[in-house]
């Protein structure tokens, strides 16, 4: 499952742009503006779709979705007299992740070519027609991008897929495998026998540590030689890291089967209760600064957060022990609520 | 060694449902002891309770000595407990699940293989099977080694014959007795009434409540009633026409015969033999054919229906 589920983020889904369709408005007809127009287009991320004659034309065309992006050239931008004439890059932001990489690639782009030309740093306008988040026109966003400058989605899938497997085999799995003892009444004879509770939990659990183990080490390896994302930070604190997110999950497994009495209801309650805040308030797909306050504040207990904002933290930015304490702390003292809870709801009778 | 088990008003209900109902039971050490009722009586909710696994709303019980709430823990090391539902690891072998049950209780096969020699040698052909594959009989054979192998001092048994055929319930009694006279005392229950013969005394459940508790023999000589097999075609017309016959009590059918019981009284007024050949002309008359009456001893099930009449609390 991990090895399907890397690959088919890491290809199929992809969040990266691929020849996305622009629109240019070109005021200025120079030779400058040409080149631009060319150099966006000979990229592999753009495509010339289309060339309009004013802004109402693009606009048209965003509401039509024809085109992802529209670049503005002013009148005179290539004539010295008015050097701070910008280029206005005009992005959909409906799809607010699509927009910040799409303006991020052109900006990259321009800047490069100027570079290249020995031209003056050309200006941009970034502007975002249905502004989310966007800045209000006529600022001059200089973009600069750290950690991951080809934006590659890989960067941020690969710790969300691992906050994601680690939850669903750890939790899913422990909670369905102590749950089918009670359904086949494995459990009414071993609960008979004098095997303390916490060695039955024990056992029940390491089995699937071990599999998370086998499952991190082969995302990590996946991640690092198909995917090429490195691994800036310590392995071994990574490794640290993956193993306290671990027994989160184990405990949050645990804690399932002491409240389902079927397997089906254990796997409901997995998927409901770990899957969908796990896909949808960790961080991983939606940007949880975009959230409205309450499912921020919901975000919170998401052990998932945490994980994945750490593991970006240790993997991408290559930040130390410091960087990451309160993730530790948090998911730490996850553990320790979520074991006494369990023990405690743990049933030494049926 | 004090292995008897004792119980003292136990009651237990599931939300609405009296599953038991201020029952008390006292069990000798080394007894066989049957709980005999239909499903539904109590019977496992009680089992639940005496192995520690559910928890009574009112009254005490204790086994070995050990009170089943408080010493839960000592208790668990000295019971030997095979549920209803076979609960063995099915995909195990029957070596494996062996194994896997010595090691729960810090044992091991050899240790106490003399105890379970008897059964083991009739299962050792297959110790290689997985246990999901074995035959009913022999399922509840491995159960019944699984629970013994850690040589407990009381076994509880919860319908260890119910799906198996009847050459495998009478081998499966004949190791029971062979355990009980090894000082083991065993609580078993069971549906079928014509096992009850087989254990020392009995307890006769419905509802939560003991009927009556007594050795078989004394359980069949207590029922006072005359009773009365009549076996003819077609049977139900003919169940339904002794029901109206004056004179009978009750009449239920068994299998290949109805078994009517005549009260005291009818018998003695008119005696016994008068009766049967009254009810023979009348029910030739009826158009009844291959018609036979005869007077039978009194089985553990008619004494259980007659119970059932009563009014409760008797």
């Amino acid at each position: 499952m991990p090895i399907v589920l890397i690959v088919l983020f890491g290809y199929a889904i992809t969040t990266e742009i691929r020849r996305a369709p622009i629109a240019v408005l070109d005021m200025d007809h120079s030779e400058i503006s040409g080149k631009i127009t060319a150099c966006l287009d000979a990229s592999d991320y753009f495509d010339l779709a289309y060339e309009v004659r004013n802004i109402g034309e693009a606009q048209q065309l965003f509401r039509e979705g024809k085109i992802r992006m529209a670049v503005v050239i002013p009148d005179k931008y290539a004539s010295a007299s008015h050097p701070q004439g910008a280029i206005q890059l005009l992005a959909d932001a409906s799809d607010p992740n699509e927009a910040t990489q799409l303006t991020a690639y052109a900006t990259a782009i321009i800047t490069q070519w100027a570079a290249a030309n020995r031209l003056p740093r050309p200006q941009l306008d970034t502007d975002q027609t249905i502004a989310l988040y966007g800045a209000p026109q006529g600022i001059r966003a200089d973009v600069l991008l750290l950690y991951n400058p080809q934006m590659l989605g890989a960067y941020n899938f690969v710790p969300g897929v691992m906050g994601l497997i680690l939850i669903l085999i750890c939790a899913m799995m422990t909670s369905v495998g102590i749950v089918r003892e009670k359904e086949t009444g494995t459990m009414e004879v071993l609960l008979v026998s004098p095997v303390k509770p916490i060695y039955i939990i024990l056992a029940k659990v390491t089995p699937y540590l071990v599999i998370s183990m086998v499952n991190i080490a082969t995302i990590l390896l996946l991640a690092r030689f198909l995917l090429g994302v490195p691994i800036a930070g310590s392995l071994a604190l990574l490794i640290f890291l993956s193993l306290l997110y671990t027994l989160v999950a184990l405990c949050l497994g645990i804690l399932i089967s002491t409240i389902a009495d079927s397997q089906q209801a254990a796997m409901l309650i997995s998927s409901m209760a770990l899957m969908l805040p796990v896909m949808l308030l960790s961080g991983m797909i939606f940007p949880i600064e975009n959230m409205p306050d309450i499912l921020q504040w919901v975000s919170n207990i998401v052990p998932a957060k945490w994980y994945i904002s750490a593991v970006k933290d240790v993997m991408i930015k290559g930040l130390g022990f410091s960087a990451i304490q309160k993730e530790l702390g948090i998911l730490a003292l996850m553990v320790l609520v979520l074991v006494a809870i369990s023990v405690k709801r743990f049933k030494i009778r049926l | 060694m004090n292995n008897g088990i004792r119980i003292q008003q136990i009651s237990k209900s599931y939300g609405s449902v009296q599953a038991l109902e201020a029952l008390s039971i006292d069990i000798a050490p080394g007894e066989l002891f049957g709980l005999i009722g239909p499903d539904g009586a109590g019977k496992t909710t009680l089992f639940r309770i005496l192995v520690t696994l559910l928890l009574a709303d009112a009254g005490s019980a204790t086994v070995c000595g050990l009170d089943v709430v408080r010493d839960y823990k000592a208790l668990r090391q000295r019971i030997g407990y095979m549920p209803g539902r076979f609960s063995l690891y099915q995909d195990l072998t029957v070596e494996e699940n062996l194994n896997f049950f010595a090691t729960l209780f810090k044992t091991s096969l050899q240790e106490n293989y003399a105890l379970i020699r008897d059964i083991y040698e009739r299962l050792e052909p297959f110790k290689h099977r997985k246990a999901g594959k074995l035959s009913g009989g022999m399922k509840q054979k491995l159960a019944l080694c699984c629970a013994l192998i850690h040589k407990p001092d009381v076994l509880f048994l919860d319908e260890p014959t119910t799906g198996v055929d009847p050459v495998s319930r009478v081998e499966f009694w004949d190791m029971l007795e062979r355990l009980r006279n090894q000082g083991i005392t065993i609580l078993v229950s069971t549906p079928y009434m014509d096992e009850a013969a087989r254990c020392n005394r009995i307890a006769l459940m419905r509802e939560g409540r003991c009927l009556s508790i007594d050795t078989p023999e004394h359980i069949r000589q207590a029922f006072s009633d005359v009773l009365i097999a009549v076996h003819g075609t077609p049977m139900y017309p003919l169940l339904l026409e002794l029901r109206r016959y004056p004179g009978v009590h009750s009449c239920f059918s068994f299998g290949d015969a109805h078994h009517l019981t005549i009260s005291q009284s009818q018998a003695q007024a008119q005696g016994t033999a008068t009766f049967i050949e009254k009810l023979k002309i009348r029910l030739t008359e009826q158009g009844f054919s291959d018609i036979s009456i005869k007077t039978i001893p009194p089985g553990i099930e008619d004494c259980f229906m007659a119970l059932e009449e009563q009014p409760a609390g008797i």
